[in-house]
């Protein structure tokens, strides 16, 4: 494996603990258990498409761990790891976005809000269902319905919400070639 | 932090063991849990998990809310697992034993009654566990004993970092939100739920652009001393092994070998009192 920056090491820890501060304490409950209304996924959204695919994997894999285990419920690893999946895949779709130097346009937009929404659907309606049945042996339709429904709410609030980061992240950063000599 | 990890300082023999050991303990212990749908094993996991308890001077009362918590998730979650496939018992065990004379989709089998009480026998065998491990390891050993199990050393220091910084953001989020919502955001049920989403973004924008800053700012100081550097590095809350610390290691393995046993002898993960 390549060796991390130090600047990714850092963005992991600090990614982590806004997901778990975002995922512990603003999360509001759905009607489906284990499945929060959960903002914290347009964070690590905004987070993987800065710092890359194995930042938000990390990420996701820290903070949820950590949200389960406060919860002291057990640590449910069939979603801990979907968590990394979806960090990593909005890692590889967003690469060649450069939101850190400030351009977000409409493309930019687009290709974060269709890359994001695949990447829920893999990690939750396949990733975490399937990993569901072989690890606990929990009944096929229970756990789609469970998966679908995260993968919705999922979808929405990191629309809304990670392209509001981005846009706000990437206009905070001066542009390339925006000063201009005066005469 | 120690409070919202729900860590209790006492002197125990549990919280004597090192960190290590016991993540290696809690890994072994969910991997036997999980591999095996046996329901003597689990009966056994749960009942050793409970006695464990006393043995790490954790009362009740220590717990009390967590435990309210899980068993409101146990209960909708094994009700949903009914609705939604009142037949996977007979699916998983081969047979289909009717109850009090009914039948019928919703009718109740002994097969599925069978696989509920393996389920929920799951839960018990996992959580108390878990509920031990967070209440008696200590959250900055947590990151050390990461690197000795083999986890790279910047990856663990990304942990001790989440643990160091979540309280900080957590204050910094409580912070913004309340000069928001004096600003008029409303966050309540009072608003619709889209709204409530943009309103929480309004918050999230200066707590991540700051955070962000605080991302250049650690980055910079941990360059400015080298960090990365050297293949190796050391840890102020790190601890060697006792005797006890391999004592329990070898007994959680053991539990895992049995887990793994019952699995080939039983010829499925399902210990079937049907056949």
């Amino acid at each position: 494996m390549k060796k991390l920056s130090v600047k990714t090491i850092v963005a992991i820890g600090i990614g982590a603990a806004l997901f778990f501060v975002l995922g512990r304490f603003v999360a509001i409950p759905s009607p489906v258990p284990n499945t929060n209304i959960s903002i914290q996924y347009g964070l690590l959204a905004f987070i993987a498409a800065v710092f890359g695919p194995i930042a938000g994997a990390l990420a996701g894999l820290i903070g949820h761990f950590f949200i389960d285990f406060s919860y002291g419920w057990g640590v449910w690893w069939s979603w801990v790891i979907a968590s990394a999946v979806f960090g990593c895949l909005v890692g590889i779709v967003t690469l060649k976005l450069k939101l850190d130097e400030g351009e977000f346009g409409t493309k930019g937009i687009i290709t974060f809000n269709i890359g994001q929404a695949i990447s829920h659907v893999i990690a939750w309606v396949v990733v975490a269902p399937v990993l569901d049945i072989l690890m606990y042996k929990e009944p096929a339709n229970k756990v789609f319905v469970q998966g679908i429904t995260g993968a919705i709410i999922n979808i929405i609030t990191t629309a809304i919400i990670g392209t509001i980061i981005c846009i706000a992240y990437s206009k905070a950063i001066p542009k390339k070639g925006s000063l201009k000599e005066e005469n | 932090m120690n409070n919202l990890f729900n860590y209790i300082e006492k002197k125990s023999p549990i919280h004597d063991l090192t960190g290590a050991t016991k993540l290696v303990c809690l890994f072994l212990w969910s991997l036997a849990a999980m591999t095996s749908y046996d329901t003597r094993l689990l009966a056994v996991l749960a009942v050793l998990g409970i006695a464990l308890f006393p043995v790490g001077k954790i009362g009740v009362k220590d717990v009390s809310f967590m435990l309210w918590f899980t068993l409101v998730f146990l209960v909708l979650n094994t009700i949903l697992v009914y609705l939604f496939s009142p037949h996977h018992g007979t699916e998983v065990y081969g047979t289909c034993t009717y109850l009090f004379g009914m039948s019928g989709h919703f009718a109740p089998t002994a097969e599925q009654l069978f696989f509920q009480l393996n389920y929920i026998l799951k839960y018990f065998a996992t959580i108390p566990f878990v509920l031990l491990f967070v209440c008696t390891t200590n959250p900055s050993e947590f990151a050390a004993s990461l690197n000795k199990i083999g986890v790279s050393y910047s990856v663990s220091y990304s942990v001790a970092l989440a643990l160091r910084y979540i309280p900080d953001i957590q204050k910094q989020y409580h912070e913004i939100s309340q000069a928001s919502q004096a600003r008029g955001i409303e966050l309540s049920k009072k608003a619709s739920l889209i709204h409530r989403l943009k309103s929480a973004s309004a918050i999230l924008v200066p707590l991540i652009l700051s955070s962000m800053d605080r991302i250049e700012i650690i980055s910079n100081a941990m360059e400015l001393r080298c960090f990365g550097k050297n293949k190796k590095r050391t840890w102020y809350m790190a601890r060697p092994f006792k005797a006890l610390d391999y004592i329990s290691i070898a007994v959680c393995a053991l539990l895992l070998v049995i887990s793994i046993t019952l699995t080939v002898v039983n010829g499925s993960r399902f210990y079937n009192p049907f056949k």
